[in-house]
């Protein structure tokens, strides 16, 4: 349970530490008027931002948790470990490509150019979709290769890993979805931008979650 | 960027009133609606888990007097009593209810931040008590595999409710996790991002404060019951071993090889601890508002309030192991975890010592919201002090499977919690439906409640130093035990049954209410928080009709010296009323 633990003692440090550098020096009891108490307001309103950290969050102890199990699990007698697929490593490099297209996409929305964020979100799209299918084949040369989920430990949590991982690109899939049509439909040009910049700090997490997996599978 | 909070920012955020009787009561996206709607069907829920209770107890106090009742019934009765009152009935309405009624009156908002969202929160939720329901009725029954839903046990074949039972109970776990996600999400988003202008965080009421560090908590703890259930449902339908060790059940082999049941243990209790704090602080944040509105006092050392509140949060995920002393640990994690759960115990006294002293000379109106206020005081230092017992390695180990467990964690987090509940929704009553409730009902219905309990679950705990072990459906013939235990099982139960039928009363006073009670003065407590200051009673769709409130003070400016009334609402500017030890001195 360390890595839970680790991973979520620094969360929870980071936010406490924030809540108390809130509170520290205020003095509730005394009444001020709104406009000097609102001049120390904590915020810029941004509440998608805020939520998406808030969702990242959950997202990093789940996994986390996962992984504590994985090590956990490992040390017990019966594990043999996985030989990976080698199709992992190009799934790897496409999904680095999706998040470096999306960074550029948020880049081209952010500065304005909005005629490039369509092809921006299309290639996007593809890398990712591309993505979810290589796993799908590696899942399958596994089976065919006579290594099921059933076979072993390290095999029960590769396969776990692998789909929990791929659900949340679907999720965000659903996103970029709604930010595509949006493009192509012209409309909300600020919505998409918006849309663009969250998604980007998604995929950076999830190719991240992906290269802590795999770099753990590699290793054990 | 300046200060613009989203309050602020009318136009950004669309409040169409809701036209139709299906937008407004049924498909609502307003936060007191979807408030109503959780709290509606926790408490549905908890009455069927409160019967199951009294069937438990018809067992216990009348041994195989009641030929419905057998073994597998008993443990089926356990596994659902236990997790609905836990996550369907009180996690559900301190975080669905409260949190979805108070947080964005409290903090001067016109609504959650995402309204959709929070529907569909409520909407889920509600799909996984209809899946945990059905599993009543499906061919082998509801799981009986224990609240902890410990494996091997299970999934494996004798239990109760092995084959479908159990299943849609990690499903409508699974599914109940993401309807909590998806609220929890709002309600931290809307305490950070949507409060109204001058509310700084340090000006929040502590119920807000108890809401939002048990959704951090929630959104940090959930996601390990997930995994566990996750897992769970693997090794039960496609055979992984992830906790299944090898092991082979009336000579038939699982075909399952090596997993470790520690390991979900270790998941489960990971969730589980927190959870425990998930019910108690809000609990420890509405009860502070209670007994500070109703002694007109300040809530005593405001900031120590909120900070124990973070620590104990905090604190809470370094304990989960003290569920797991009985299951074999290494003498040093054993003496960690007796430390840290120890240590917990400073700021949850800084808390009760808070409480008390806010009472001290306060001017105590013993209204129905405050008996129950006060009670929740009583339970929750017994259910404490036992926890010291507990906490540690060598006490926990005689007593962990008897009934002094059964006592302790039910003063502490079923009678504590719930008392808090019926405060609440006394409190709130008057603003939520804009009627009163009859006071003379409500007193009958506190004392019979408080007085019950305690003959309950103060006679376990001599039970549990007895040790008559729990769990059991029936003693047999265990000669340790006094004949005079079964005497005392008899008590017990005959209070159980008292008690569920006083909450007859509550009902009562409900429908009484609604049908003919009188309309509610729009503050009757003379209350300084926000909710209590909105234009209509019940706050109409948006709350606050055309302007939004300004904070101006905390919320505990009661009796200021040199005042006139004996309180100044948080809206009530500072020119126009001192505040606080800065000009009214003499506190």
């Amino acid at each position: 349970m360390e890595i839970g633990l680790i991973v979520l003692a620094i969360m929870l440090a980071t936010l406490l530490g924030w809540l108390l550098r809130q509170s520290f020096n205020a003095q509730p009891w005394i009444a001020e008027p709104v406009e000097e108490s609102a001049s120390q307001a904590p915020f810029n309103a941004r509440p998608k931002l805020v939520a998406l950290t808030a969702f990242l969050a959950v997202a990093t102890s789940f996994f986390a948790l996962i992984l504590s199990a994985y090590s956990l699990r490992m040390e017990l007698g019966d594990w043999i470990p996985l030989t990976e697929p080698q199709l992992l490593w190009f799934n790897t490099a496409v999904l680095v490509l999706a998040s470096v297209a999306f960074q550029w996409t948020r880049n081209v929305a952010v500065s304005g150019r909005a005629s490039q964020i369509k092809p921006g979100l299309l290639l996007t799209g593809v890398l990712t979709s591309a993505f979810l299918v290589g796993q799908l084949i590696a899942w399958q040369q596994l089976n065919a290769s006579g290594q099921y989920i059933t076979s072993n430990p390290s095999n029960a949590f590769f396969f776990l890993l692998t789909g929990v991982h791929g659900l949340h690109i679907l999720g965000g899939m659903y996103v970029w979805a709604r930010a595509t049509v949006r493009a192509f439909g012209g409309r909300d040009a600020a919505a998409v931008s918006h849309s663009v910049e969250l998604c980007t700090i998604y995929w950076h997490f999830l190719l991240l979650v992906w290269l802590i997996i795999f770099g753990l599978i590699l290793s054990t | 960027m300046g200060y613009v909070a989203i309050a602020d920012r009318d136009h950004e955020i669309e409040h169409h009133d809701p036209q139709t009787f299906i937008t407004k009561y049924v498909w609502s996206q307003d936060h007191k609606v979807i408030a109503i709607q959780y709290a509606g069907t926790a408490i549905f829920v908890g009455v069927i888990a409160l019967i199951l209770s009294a069937m438990m107890r018809l067992q216990l106090g009348f041994p195989d007097q009641f030929s419905f009742i057998n073994p597998e019934n008993y443990y089926q009765f356990i596994t659902m009593h236990g997790m609905i009152m836990v996550i369907y009935l009180l996690t559900a309405l301190f975080l669905g209810g409260f949190g979805n009624y108070l947080i964005p009156l409290m903090c001067g908002s016109r609504d959650m931040v995402f309204p959709y969202m929070n529907m569909l929160s409520y909407w889920v939720y509600l799909l996984s008590v209809i899946i945990l329901l059905i599993s009543f009725f499906v061919p082998g029954g509801s799981t009986g595999a224990g609240w902890t839903l410990y494996p091997p046990q299970a999934i494996m074949p004798g239990t109760p409710g092995v084959d479908w039972g159990i299943i849609l109970m990690l499903a409508s776990l699974a599914v109940f996790i993401v309807a909590f996600t998806m609220g929890g999400l709002n309600y931290v988003t809307t305490v950070l991002q949507a409060r109204c202008r001058g509310m700084t965080l340090m000006r929040m009421p502590l119920s807000v404060w108890g809401i939002f560090m048990a959704t951090i908590l929630g959104l940090l703890a959930f996601p390990a019951l997930l995994v566990s259930a996750i897992m769970m449902l693997l090794d039960k339908t496609i055979m992984t071993s992830f906790f299944m060790p090898a092991i082979s059940s009336m000579g038939v082999d699982s075909g399952h090889t090596g997993g470790s049941p520690i390991l979900f243990q270790h998941l489960f209790w990971f969730f589980g601890h927190p959870e425990v704090y998930i019910v108690a602080l809000p609990a420890f944040g509405i009860v502070s508002d209670l007994l500070s509105t109703h002694a007109r006092k300040n809530i005593f050392g405001y900031r120590m309030m909120v900070w124990a509140l973070i620590a104990i949060g905090g604190l809470s995920f370094i304990v989960w192991a003290h569920h797991m002393y009985v299951s074999g640990m290494n003498p040093y994690f054993g003496f960690f975890f007796a430390t840290t759960t120890l240590i917990i115990a400073v700021p949850t006294a800084i808390k009760v010592y808070n409480w008390v002293l806010t009472l001290w000379e306060g001017n105590i109106h013993l209204r129905v919201p405050m008996l129950f206020a006060i009670a929740f005081i009583f339970t929750f230092i017994h259910g404490g002090l036992t926890g010291l017992f507990l906490g540690n390695v060598t006490i926990d180990l005689p007593l962990s499977d008897t009934y002094f467990v059964v006592a302790h964690f039910h003063m502490v987090m079923g009678v504590s919690p719930i008392l808090v509940v019926f405060g609440a929704i006394y409190h709130w009553w008057p603003k939520i439906t804009g009627k009163m409730y009859n006071e003379t009902l409500g007193k009958w219905h506190f004392w019979m409640t408080f007085l019950g309990t305690y003959s309950i679950y103060l006679p376990m705990h001599y039970l549990g130093f007895a040790g008559v072990p729990r769990r059991y459906f029936a003693m047999g013939n265990t000669e340790f035990m006094p004949e005079s235990a079964q005497d005392l099982n008899a008590w017990i139960t005959m209070s159980a049954l008292f008690v569920a039928a006083t909450q007859v009363l509550f009902f009562i006073n409900v429908i009484w209410s609604l049908t003919r009670g009188p309309k509610a003065d729009p503050n009757p407590w003379d209350a300084t928080t926000l909710e209590w200051q909105t234009p209509d009673t019940p706050p109409k769709h948006g709350n606050w009709g055309h302007d939004l409130p300004e904070c101006h003070r905390w919320a505990y400016d009661y009796s200021v010296p040199g005042y006139e009334d004996d309180f100044i609402p948080q809206n009530v500017a500072a020119d126009v009323a001192p505040a606080g030890r800065d000009h009214g001195g003499a506190h």
